[in-house]
């Protein structure tokens, strides 16, 4: 088995807590659309409950904001070696222009480099057309203690067959 | 001070969905996100979304320009840049925003949130973002 995939079983034996574990996540309806080491694909459906200027029906920016931080922590999490999670350590975000009302946002997340506990990644968020995007973003993440130590506990109640 | 915007900024669906509030005392603006559940991203440390809160950090900003000075539109977000500098606890945040730049077109903005301590920041803000004051956008 080559290292790749080794990281994407392991990235598809997680999957399902990647939206599910996160609450926040869940509020806002995220979902995963593809997800291979270092790569990320994430959507967040249109929601009325989430409009950010009621008159034009545009979602909020903050949806946006989560949804560029989630799928750049995914691409980050497999490009480190999907074992442990890292924490955003920076997010800076260019909104190209708003969302449509009506339709769901994409971001494309990819990992570009991972060295050791550090990762940096660029992603685009877009509602249908890549070439054609709403935000675009780079993150860098790191994997802390706090997360080492989250993921040590997770561990071991999974391995004592509990749930989170 | 646009006291109407900033309450249309204030009662968008996103923005009451996660019980956003923004108090004034004097001149100086503090926006409080009380601590929810449905703003957890990591269950596990537990720590509130990243997303969340420069979402929050974003809103404040916004509330920030409103306060300053009358506007004739919401200011819209051009870029914005976030560090986080410690795991945001399952806590209530605060934010509090300083215009460094105010044009006749666009308006320079940092933020910094915290939860126990002021001199323990959470995150860090900074943002530019589109403005139409009134005096350069005259009512029709």
């Amino acid at each position: 088995m080559s290292e790749d995939d080794d990281i994407q079983s392991r990235l598809d034996s997680i999957a399902p807590l990647i939206v599910a574990g996160s609450p926040h996540a869940v509020v806002l309806g995220f979902r995963i659309d593809g997800l291979t080491p270092g790569h990320a694909v994430m959507s967040a459906p249109y929601s009325e409950e989430l409009v950010g200027d009621p008159e034009s029906g545009i979602l909020h920016g903050g949806v946006v904001t989560a949804l560029l931080d989630h799928a750049c922590g995914m691409a980050a999490f497999g490009g480190l070696g999907a074992r442990d999670t890292p924490a955003t350590l920076d997010l800076r975000i260019d909104y190209m222009r708003p969302a449509r009302a009506g339709l769901d946002v994409t971001a494309e997340a990819t990992c570009l480099k991972s060295h050791g506990l550090v990762a940096f990644v660029r992603a685009t968020a877009h509602d249908g057309d890549i070439d054609d995007p709403v935000a675009i973003a780079q993150a860098a993440f790191m994997i802390t203690k706090a997360s080492q130590a989250a993921q040590e506990r997770a561990r071991k109640v999974f391995s004592q067959g509990g749930k989170l | 001070m646009s006291q109407v915007l900033l309450e249309t900024l204030m009662a968008a669906p996103y923005v009451t969905r996660f019980g956003v509030r923004l108090e004034m005392k004097g001149t100086e603006l503090t926006g409080i996100l009380p601590f929810d559940n449905d703003l957890v991203g990591n269950p596990l440390i537990p720590a509130l979304h990243g997303g969340a809160v420069g979402a929050f950090l974003e809103i404040v900003s916004s509330g920030a320009l409103l306060a300053s000075q009358p506007m004739a539109r919401l200011p819209k977000p051009i870029d914005v840049a976030i560090d986080y500098l410690r795991p945001a606890r399952a806590q209530d945040v605060y934010a509090r925003a300083i215009v460094a730049r105010s044009g006749r077109r666009v308006a320079n903005v940092r933020a910094e949130a915290w939860q126990g301590r002021t001199d323990a920041p959470v995150a860090t803000f900074h943002g530019h973002f589109l403005i139409t004051p009134e005096s350069t956008h005259p009512a029709t």
